[in-house]
């Protein structure tokens, strides 16, 4: 990868990030004015109480929403200056997404909601099929592949969902409170499988939680939220500390 | 998204909620058939009535006279540069090399004394052109047609049939048939005048002239027929006997309007009373009508009341159009109104869509795509649906018209260009009913849609 150089640029950096909401008379800022880097191959895990915008910063950082002032760089792109068509193809190829509530179509099997994102970039067929399978197998549910969401677990569809969001190979993972609907031995399985992921594939990590102990246990770095600002470590640049 | 994935992905969607989907795919199926059921009902009444029409033969043959003595009905005349001419071989000859012309043939009616076995009948003998076979006073004779376009054989009507053979008339066909007539023999031109002419100019004209000579032929008779060709609108179709009008003119058998002729200025050789010219196509009449009105001679057609016909159907068919098309309307709010709800129903589903990757013109793709699959498969049903309806009408009309003893008619007929123009309409309609769903599920803000429970 990109290690070879002496100061490598970070793969995330956002520079007074903001994002309002206009309700009526009163203004929202559920981002605000947030500037923050993240390194490639760091796992970080973001920290809040309900409300402070973690939710917000994570959908403007996926491109699924616009911020209202100030820049977003992922893996060298200015979200900002990107039409819908190419903030969908980074989607599609640049950020897997996870979520609290999994996020499966009910209407699908397992492996058709695997399949769903290649379907968007167009794999063959033949080839989604494989990698469909592949991404299933590596998250240990080659057996479940044919049942539909409702049939399995909530730690068995967080699987399936993180087997989705990896298998168009992204570069950053997005997971907001992947462990918030599961008890606490489930979320561990899954907080491990997305360190593996952070360690084997050289995803980058930015991980939602409330649970400060498994944000501590898993992540190499913790921010902070409250009202939609960064509060605690500020932006500081650890790039060497995520060269394992 | 490629395009047989996104048909995939539509069919999948609308295989989920079998049940509204296939009501809706039913509604538009009942729209699509009530439209070809009225379309088609509006095709089959035009041929029905064509068919009538060009079997009447009356609407693709212009009668050709020439102009009365000029000054008396001048002003009421349809205007002409050319002096009012004389009907004759020249004039036919040009009226034969006009654009569109199939034949020329003279009218012949003569009256004759006829024999069949060893008895005499005086009946009117008509002449037929070889395109009177198509008439429908042919369609169901007794026998054949004539088997050359000069052949000596003769058709009987069957009131002449009956006379000729009491017992048993079918049993003329292929006996024999004398008629007498009168041949006319132009005189050599060497003639010496009786009379001079006061007039210098017309001094060729003296020459002219002609002897009656009698003379009789044998006839093979070859078929009978119960009706009068083309309705008995012209004269030489109200006869007893028929014979090829070819032969009448190779035989050289005086008219009326040979007598009539010698006594005209201008007449060097034979001249007609009337001339029957058949054009290709009815829609071509006008045309010719027009073109030998300027060579100065009368016309009459029967266009002007086919003309009013096809007005007639024309408002028919644009009549029956809108009231198919309302029910097709009313199938397309269905259509919104299942995809509006879908679009609402799957919020969730296109937010997920949009966060894995999907662009809104892959949303858009795939509400259009349903909204399109949808009205395939409407329009297929509904063309099969149509034509069940079509031949309960046909069966219908069939059982109704054999109870007042009439022939079987087909009155609906959904050619392959109507069947395609239905589904085509049925997918069209229902991508435009698409339009709007479609565009709201591309406008869908994911973040919404996901954060919503
Ligand atoms: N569409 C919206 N309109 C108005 N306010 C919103 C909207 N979306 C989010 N907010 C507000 O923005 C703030 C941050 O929300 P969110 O990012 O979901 O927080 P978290 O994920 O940290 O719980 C909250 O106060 C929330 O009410
Ligand atoms: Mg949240």
């Amino acid at each position: 990868m990109e290690n070879a150089q002496p100061f490598p640029a970070p793969l995330v950096r956002t520079i007074n990030l903001s994002r309002q909401y206009n309700m009526g008379a009163s203004v929202i800022r559920a981002v605000d004015n947030v500037s923050v880097e993240i390194a490639r191959g760091e796992f970080v895990a973001l920290l809040g109480a309900s409300g402070s915008g973690k939710s917000t910063l994570l959908h403007l950082l996926a491109g699924l929403d616009r911020p209202t002032s100030g820049s977003i760089e992922v893996a060298g792109r200015e979200l900002g200056q990107l039409s819908a068509q190419e903030l969908a193809r980074y989607r599609r190829h640049t950020v897997g997404m996870v979520f609290q509530s999994f996020n499966l179509v009910p209407s699908m099997t397992l492996e058709e909601n695997v399949e769903l994102p290649m379907l968007f970039a167009e794999v063959d067929r033949q080839e989604r099929r494989t990698r469909a399978r592949q991404a299933l197998e590596r998250v240990g549910l080659a057996a479940r592949m044919r049942h539909r969401p409702s049939e399995i677990s909530g730690g068995e569809q967080q699987r399936a969902s993180l087997a989705r969001a990896l298998v168009n190979e992204p570069v950053l993972l997005l997971a907001d409170e992947p462990t918030g609907n599961l008890d606490s031995r489930t979320g561990e399985e899954i907080m491990s499988l997305i360190r593996e992921f952070n360690q084997t594939l050289q995803m980058t990590v930015l991980l939602v939680t409330h649970e400060a102990p498994l944000a501590d246990r898993f992540a190499r770095r913790v921010l902070q939220m409250g009202d939609g600002k960064l509060i605690a470590p500020q932006v500081t640049s650890v790039a060497s500390e995520a060269a394992q | 998204m490629k395009a047989y994935d996104l048909f995939d992905l539509a069919s999948r969607n609308l295989r989920e909620s079998v049940l509204r989907n296939g009501l809706t795919t039913a509604g538009i199926a009942v729209g699509v058939a009530s439209l070809l059921a009225m379309l088609s009902l509006g095709v089959g009444l035009q041929q029905l009535a064509g068919k009538r029409l060009s079997g009447s033969g009356l609407f693709d043959t212009i009668a050709v006279s020439p102009q009365r003595t000029s000054g008396r009905d001048r002003g009421g005349e349809t205007p002409h540069d050319g002096e009012p001419r004389i009907l004759d071989e020249a004039a036919r000859q040009h009226i034969v090399r006009l654009p569109n012309v199939v034949d020329v043939q003279p009218e012949i009616r003569f009256l004759s004394e006829v024999r069949f076995r060893d008895r005499s009948h005086v009946v009117s003998v008509g002449g037929l052109a070889p395109s009177a076979r198509d008439n429908e006073a042919f369609e169901k004779m007794q026998g054949t047609f004539f088997s050359s376009a000069a052949a000596r054989e003769a058709i009987l009507k069957n009131e002449l049939a009956k006379q000729l053979n009491e017992g048993n008339p079918p049993a003329v066909i292929g006996q024999e048939l004398v008629i007498r007539y009168a041949e006319r023999r132009p005189l050599p031109p060497s003639t010496p005048a009786d009379s001079e002419s006061e007039d210098g100019s017309a001094a060729g004209d003296e020459d002219y002239g002609f002897t009656v000579v009698r003379r009789e032929e044998k006839l093979r008779i070859t078929g009978i027929i119960d009706n009068e060709p083309y309705g008995g609108m012209r004269s030489s179709s109200r006869a007893g006997v028929f014979i090829p009008t070819q032969l009448a003119e190779e035989l050289n058998i005086m008219q009326a309007s040979d007598v009539s002729g010698a006594s005209r200025t201008g007449a060097s050789g034979k001249t007609y009373a009337s001339l029957m010219v058949r054009v290709s196509d009815p829609t071509k009449a006008q045309a010719v009508e027009d073109a030998i009105g300027k060579m100065g001679f009368r016309t009459f057609s029967i266009l002007d009341a086919s003309q009013g016909l096809r007005r007639f159907f024309t408002i028919l068919d644009l009549f029956l159009g809108i009231f198919g098309s309302l029910a097709l309307a009313v199938a397309s709010l269905g259509i919104i109104n299942t995809l509006v709800m879908a679009v609402l129903e799957r919020r969730r589903e296109i937010g997920i869509m949009k966060a894995i990757g999907a662009s809104d013109k892959d949303v858009q793709k795939l509400f259009f795509a349903e909204a399109g699959a949808m009205g395939l498969a409407g329009g297929v049903a509904g063309v099969l649906l149509g034509h069940a309806i079509g031949a309960a009408i046909n069966f219908g009309t069939g059982i109704y018209l054999q109870r007042h003893q009439l022939p079987p008619e087909t009155v609906w007929a959904a050619p392959l260009w109507l069947i395609a123009a239905a589904i085509s309409f049925a997918i069209v309609v229902s991508l435009v009913s698409g339009l709007y769903p479609a565009r709201r599920a591309a406008r869908l803000d994911p973040v919404q849609a996901l954060r919503y429970e």
